[in-house]
């Protein structure tokens, strides 16, 4: 008994000790990571410490080497984030174990979620109730910016735009992606042509911008031209295009770009699908004398359905959210203006929060009946994963 | 499926799938080599053009390299200047910086959460996992403005904590969902047999779960690396264009407004953005696709 009750105040006192120890440790790196001079500070500081004042004061006057300091960062981000995510998990467990059984049962399934429903609360459901707070109550509060938002001309070229990239930049990448799908799947090598459309599913819409700057560079008549495009269309007798200012080419200038990148993701999603339809079922059509062009109608396309609402669903939402291409390489000038390049121009340049937020919200109220389709499809499938 | 795989041998991935004669082979052959080419074309255009002397591009296309690519002068001096003198070295420490914690830290905050939504029966759990799931169709953008606020308060805006935390949080509904999927779908017998053998929670999660969750960890790491390394919102928000913290994205932005028509450090600057990614796709292609249909579903 009393052996017993000295054995679980050992553990009482070790675990109490431990969890006390993690918390300074997670206290000290957090403070670390967020000083200003951060590892140069503590090194010299470390340094100090155990004698060697001459080494302090060489950091404290020339500081660190920019790139070993970062990555002294990182390190300390890596061992105070996993490792310090696995302790807390570790000893509060441990903690939860010393309370009587029924009591520790109830508690144990919170311990594992809270670190995630806290994270969420403070950086996704606080942040957005505020946004749409925001939107009633900032600039001129009540109704004012959703009478701005769709009243204002600039705004209704927006949305103008918006639909533009919703129609042609989501159908053209999932016809195309429907189209070549079909296609590599009659030859041999078709891993290779696949993994060339997919790459620019890796660049990032930034680099995809400066690629594509580069097609529609434009130089005056007298220069040569070095931009691909023009490069064609001059050899062809014609005088050079400004792509980028020309309304409403540009728009479409800049679609292309997104239907560039999206295409390979339509492709490779639709092609496993189409791999998935049984031999049997298209053999036995063509036995019936069906036609190839009957057969991927009637009996291709209805099977590959719900992939091609996965594809649709996904590549909409992604478009409805195109914010860096714009920014990027227009600014939104010319009259390419999309929403959520306004909604960072509402935020940053002209510091208007309330016009920012109701955009935000404009956004969400789309993206929402789009997700829901999205997420019932996919469940439906039994993916998901 | 049951049908015959069409896949392995050349013979059978070339000739076997029924319905050839919609078009025949050799058109469709044609197609596809024309399509590759267009495809490839932009990102040829910018690779050729790195590597040519700042003189040649600014007077002839890259495509005149084609024909004589020997009489060519290659150089490697566009990389050299865009890493030291535009910052490009700098800014690809700051990604490598901001991307690693950002896509390892998540993996197991989530992954507690999704294994105790998925195996404990508690209180509230349909309803808080029905929320996680709900937010999914939360636009970022719906959080910025408050975010923004509070970072400026609490002195976290331009530092890589903050950008961590941020990221941490916008992946976790993404990852807690993918993981949750996974882990519910484990046979019941494997947890009932650990249960009664005496295991409790935190054995079962990190002997049974985390082992067999590998593929659906790997789907959502790649993913948010991808994610994180090419974004350009959330880290021109919370990082800022400052060059100690500023990201490739950032930094090729600002490249792009100040050096616009300096192809020779532009083209060199887009390729080093793009480098890892690419690295990391051809190498790991088979997860990548894993995570991206996966991923599909991130608002």
């Amino acid at each position: 008994m009393s052996e017993n009750g000295k054995q679980s105040a050992g553990k009482i006192f070790g675990t109490l000790g431990a969890a006390l120890g993690l918390f300074i440790v997670l206290a000290a790196g957090l403070t670390f990571l967020k000083a200003e001079d951060g590892p140069a500070g503590v090194l010299s500081w470390l340094y100090r410490t155990i004698g060697l004042g001459g080494q302090a004061d060489a950091i404290d006057q020339l500081g660190l080497n920019p790139v070993a300091s970062k990555l002294m960062i990182a390190v300390v981000a890596l061992v105070v984030g996993v490792g310090g995510i696995w302790a807390l998990f570790i000893i509060v467990d441990r903690l939860v174990d010393l309370l009587p059984d029924k009591v520790a049962d109830a508690l144990r399934p919170y311990v594992f979620i809270t670190p995630a429903v806290a994270l969420l609360g403070f950086f996704l459901v606080f942040p957005a109730v505020g946004t749409v707070a925001r939107s009633f109550t900032d600039d001129g509060g009540a109704l004012e910016n959703y009478k701005w938002a769709f009243t204002d001309p600039a705004m209704h070229i927006a949305f103008r735009n918006n639909v533009l990239w919703l129609i042609f930049g989501t159908g053209g990448a999932v016809l195309l992606g429907l189209l070549i799908a079909t296609l590599v799947d009659r030859i041999k090598h078709e891993t290779i042509a696949k993994t060339l459309i997919f790459i620019p599913m890796a660049i990032s819409m930034v680099g995809a911008a400066v690629i594509w700057r580069f097609m529609y560079y434009w130089r005056p008549e007298s220069a040569s031209q070095i931009g691909f495009f023009n490069a064609i269309w001059t050899w062809l007798g014609n005088s050079p295009v400004a792509f980028m200012q020309k309304i409403p080419l540009n728009t479409f200038a800049l679609i292309l770009i997104m239907v560039w990148l999206m295409t390979g993701f339509a492709m490779v999603i639709l092609s496993a699908a189409i791999k998935g339809v049984p031999d049997e079922i298209i053999e036995a059509a063509e036995i019936d004398g069906a036609n190839s062009i009957e057969i991927f109608f009637k009996i291709i396309l209805p099977s590959i359905k719900p992939s091609v609402i996965t594809v649709t669903t996904t590549v909409f939402i992604a478009i409805l959210k195109v914010f860096d291409i714009v920014f990027v390489m227009t600014g939104g000038r010319f009259e390419t203006e999309v929403i959520a390049n306004r909604m960072f121009s509402e935020m940053f340049k002209f510091r208007n929060f309330g016009r920012a937020s109701t955009l935000a919200v404009i956004l969400l109220i789309v993206v929402i009946p789009i997700m829901v389709m999205n997420i019932r499809n996919l469940r439906r499938q039994g993916i998901g994963a | 499926m049951t049908t015959k795989t069409r896949t392995n041998t050349v013979a059978s991935a070339a000739s076997t799938r029924p319905g050839q004669g919609f078009l025949s082979k050799l058109p469709v052959k044609i197609a596809v080599v024309v399509i590759v080419a267009l495809w490839s074309l932009p990102t040829v255009g910018l690779l050729i053009t790195s590597f040519r002397p700042q003189e040649a591009i600014a007077t002839t296309g890259w495509w005149t390299v084609l024909t004589n690519p020997f009489a060519e002068t290659w150089t490697l001096i566009n990389y050299q200047n865009v890493l030291t003198a535009n910052g490009m070295f700098d800014a690809f420490v700051n990604s490598l910086i901001v991307t690693i914690p950002a896509t390892v830290i998540p993996i197991t905050i989530a992954a507690f959460a999704a294994y105790a939504f998925a195996w404990i029966r508690f209180p509230g759990r349909t309803l808080l996992f029905a929320i996680v799931v709900g937010l999914l169709v939360i636009p970022l953008q719906m959080t910025l403005v408050p975010l923004l606020r509070v970072y400026n308060n609490l002195g976290l805006t331009g530092t890589f904590l903050g950008i961590w935390l941020a990221h941490t949080a916008f992946g976790l509904p993404l990852a807690i969902y993918l993981l949750y999927n996974y882990i519910a779908q484990l046979p019941k017998d494997l947890f009932e047999s650990a249960y009664i053998d005496g295991a409790s929670h935190f054995t079962a999660f990190t002997k049974l779960v985390l082992p067999l969750a590998v593929p659906a960890i790997a789907a959502f790491a790649i993913f948010q690396f991808l994610w994180v390394w090419n974004d350009l919102l959330v880290a021109l928000v919370f990082l800022g264009t400052d060059s100690e913290v500023a990201v490739v994205t950032a930094r090729l932005n600002e490249l792009v407004g100040t050096k616009g028509q300096d192809w020779h450090v532009l083209t060199a600057g887009a390729f080093i953005t793009m480098i890892f990614p690419l690295t990391v796709f051809l190498a790991l292609q088979r997860y990548f696709v894993r995570g991206l249909l996966a991923g599909s579903v991130k608002g």
